[in-house]
C-alpha cells in the first residue's frame, strides 16, 4: 500500500515504539512519586520535554504535555479568553482553521466573546494588513494556524507575530501540521503559544504539547492535581511522552533532508497530474505550502468516489468532499478559497511522508488518471463540459 | 463503511452510459449536494428492454444507480414503479445511515424516467 494521508495520521516510527516500550510494564512508575521508579519516569519525561523544546526552539520549562493538538488548542484559546475576559472579549482567527480552533472560537462566541475570521482568500493565505484592520482595543488573542491541514498553505506567522507584539496581544498558532515538516522556531515566529501533536510526526496518538512562552498566564480549563504547572493536570502519560520526545528528536535530525526530498516528489506529482489530466487544478498556493501537501480538484467528479478508486489501487488519500464528511458539508477551507460547492466536491488530498519514494510517483499519477477517467465516463456533468 | 455488494457495484457498475433514442429520461439530484443521476430507458411492449445510467456522486450514489438498473431491466413498467429506495438499499445489503437520504436517489431517477416515458406516450396518443 502507498500511504499518502500523513496529514490524517502517520505510522509510529519503529524507533519511537522501541523507546516507549519500557514505560508500560517495567518502568511504569507515576512520575509524581518519590521512589526510584517514579524518579525514573520523571527523568524520562523531562528528557522528552527537552527534545520537544529543542525541535521548536523553546526552553523546556515552556513545554506543557497535553493529550494532543485539539486539547492544546482548547487550553490555549479558552485559557487566554477566560484569563483576560475583564480586559477584552475580542479574538481574531482565520476562516481556514482546523475544527479544534474553529469550533473553540464558535463556542466562545456563544459565551460572550466576539470573533473576527480573517479571510484566507483564493490562495489560502491570510493577509497581515487585514489583521491590522481587525485589531480593536478589546482584542485579547490572535490565533492563526501555521500551516493548513487541507491545502498545506503556510501562513505569515512571523509577520502576524510582529503585529501582535506591537499591540501587546497574545498570539497562538496551531502548528500541528508544520512541526517536524518545516523549521519551526518559536522565537523566530514571535508566538506566545504553539500547539503540536505527536501522531502527525511518527509518534503515538493521544499525546501532544503546548508551548507557553515564559510569563504568559492561562486560566486552567481542566482542574486536578497540579501536574504540568496546573495547566494540564492528570497523571502523566509517560510512555507516550517518551514517544513524542523520540519522534521530535528524529524529526529534528531528518528535517532538512525530508523537506528537500518531499518537496521534489510533491512538485513532480503536481506537475504530472496538472499536465496529464484535463480540467485539473491545484488548491492553495503552489509554493507557500507544506513540502508534503498536494490538494487537487477535478471537475465533474466527486472526491469520495475518487478516494475509493485509489484505495482499490492501493493508495490511501483523502478528500474535502461533503459526501465523505460526517456533517455532509463541503470543506470550509475549500469554500474559503472561493470554490463553488460542485468544485469542492471534486477535491483530492495527498499528504506525503518519509516512507514515500520517488519510484511511486508514476504509479500514483497513472492511478489518479485512471480513476478520474473512469469517474468522468460515468458522470453526466462531464458530458456537459465536453459540449 | 460500505458493504461488499456496494463496493462490487461501485467498482464494476452495470449499464453505464446513455441511450440516444431513449423512450424516457429521468434526472434527479443536484450537483451542489454532490449527487446527480440520469437514467435512460428503452421500453418495448410495456417492458423495460434497456436501461442505462450516468451518475456524478459518491460511492453510494454510483452503486445504487448500478443496482437499480439491474433491478429494473426486463421488468414491466408497473413492476419497475414498485421498486423503492429501500428495495435498492436492501439489495445492496444496506447503506450507511448518513447515505440513506442523500445518495439513495436511484429509485427516484428510475421513476422520473418512467414518468417521462408515460408523458411522451400520452403526447403521442393525443
Amino acid at each position: 500500500m502507498i500511504y499518502m494521508d500523513h496529514s490524517a495520521t502517520s505510522p509510529v516510527d519503529p524507533e519511537v515504539f522501541k523507546a516507549m516500550e519500557p514505560y508500560f510494564v517495567d518502568s511504569f512508575g507515576n512520575a509524581s512519586t518519590l521512589y526510584s521508579l517514579g524518579r525514573e519516569a520523571r527523568k524520562a519525561m523531562e528528557d522528552s520535554r527537552k527534545k520537544v523544546a529543542s525541535l521548536i526552539g523553546a526552553d523546556p520549562t515552556e513545554v506543557i504535555f497535553t493529550s494532543g493538538g485539539t486539547e492544546s488548542d482548547n487550553i490555549a484559546i479558552k485559557g487566554t479568553a477566560y484569563r483576560l475576559r475583564k480586559k477584552g472579549n475580542h479574538i481574531i482567527t482565520s476562516d481556514i482553521e482546523h475544527p479544534a480552533v474553529e469550533e473553540t472560537c464558535k463556542y466562545l462566541e456563544k459565551n460572550g466573546f466576539k470573533v473576527t475570521y480573517l479571510p484566507a482568500g483564493e490562495e489560502g493565505i491570510v493577509k497581515v494588513e487585514d489583521l491590522g484592520n481587525a485589531i480593536t482595543d478589546k482584542t485579547i488573542l490572535i490565533t492563526i494556524m501555521h500551516a493548513n491541514n487541507e491545502i498545506g498553505t503556510i501562513q505569515p506567522i512571523k509577520e502576524i507575530g510582529e503585529v501582535a507584539r506591537e499591540h501587546k496581544i497574545y498570539f497562538h498558532t496551531d502548528a500541528v501540521q508544520s512541526v517536524g515538516k518545516i523549521p519551526v522556531d518559536v522565537q523566530d515566529l514571535n508566538v506566545d503559544m504553539l500547539s503540536l501533536s505527536s501522531h502527525k510526526l511518527y509518534g503515538p496518538k493521544g499525546i501532544g504539547a503546548l508551548y507557553v512562552k515564559k510569563g504568559v498566564r492561562l486560566e486552567p480549563i481542566i482542574h486536578g492535581g497540579g501536574h504540568e504547572k496546573g495547566i494540564r493536570p492528570g497523571t502523566e502519560n509517560v510512555a507516550s511522552i517518551v514517544g513524542l520526545g523520540k519522534a521530535c528528536e528524529i524529526a529534528e535530525q531528518n528535517l532538512e533532508e525530508n523537506l528537500k526530498r518531499l518537496t521534489a516528489i510533491r512538485d513532480e506529482i503536481i506537475e504530472k497530474v496538472l499536465s496529464g489530466i484535463g480540467q485539473s487544478y491545484l488548491n492553495g498556493h503552489p509554493t507557500k505550502r507544506l513540502p508534503n501537501n498536494i490538494n487537487f480538484r477535478f471537475t465533474s467528479i466527486e472526491g469520495e468516489s475518487l478516494v475509493l478508486h485509489l484505495d482499490a489501487k492501493g493508495i490511501a488519500s483523502s478528500t474535502g468532499s461533503a459526501c465523505s464528511s460526517k456533517k455532509l458539508e463541503p470543506s470550509h477551507v475549500l469554500m474559503a478559497l472561493g470554490l463553488k460547492e460542485v468544485d469542492a466536491h471534486g477535491s483530492l488530498r495527498l499528504t506525503l511522508g518519509k516512507e514515500n519514494k520517488e519510484e511511486e510517483i508514476d504509479y500514483v499519477v497513472e492511478s489518479i488518471k485512471d480513476a478520474v477517467d473512469t469517474l468522468r465516463k460515468l458522470s453526466p456533468l462531464w458530458c456537459q463540459v465536453d459540449e | 463503511m460500505y458493504s461488499e455488494k456496494v463496493m462490487e457495484h461501485f467498482s464494476n457498475p452495470r449499464n453505464v452510459g446513455e441511450i440516444e433514442d431513449a423512450d424516457g429520461v429521468g434526472t434527479v439530484g443536484n450537483p451542489v449536494c454532490g449527487d446527480l443521476m440520469t437514467i435512460y430507458i428503452k421500453v418495448k411492449d410495456n417492458r423495460i428492454e434497456d436501461i442505462k445510467f450516468k451518475t456524478f456522486g459518491c460511492g453510494a450514489a454510483i452503486a445504487t444507480s448500478s443496482m437499480v438498473t439491474e433491478m429494473a431491466m426486463g421488468k414491466t413498467i408497473e413492476e419497475a414503479l414498485e421498486i423503492t429506495r429501500n428495495d435498492v438499499a436492501n439489495e445492496l445489503e444496506g447503506l450507511p445511515p448518513v447515505k440513506m437520504h442523500c445518495s439513495n436517489l436511484a429509485a427516484d431517477a428510475l421513476h422520473a424516467a418512467i414518468e417521462d416515458y408515460k408523458k411522451k406516450l400520452a403526447e403521442k396518443e393525443t
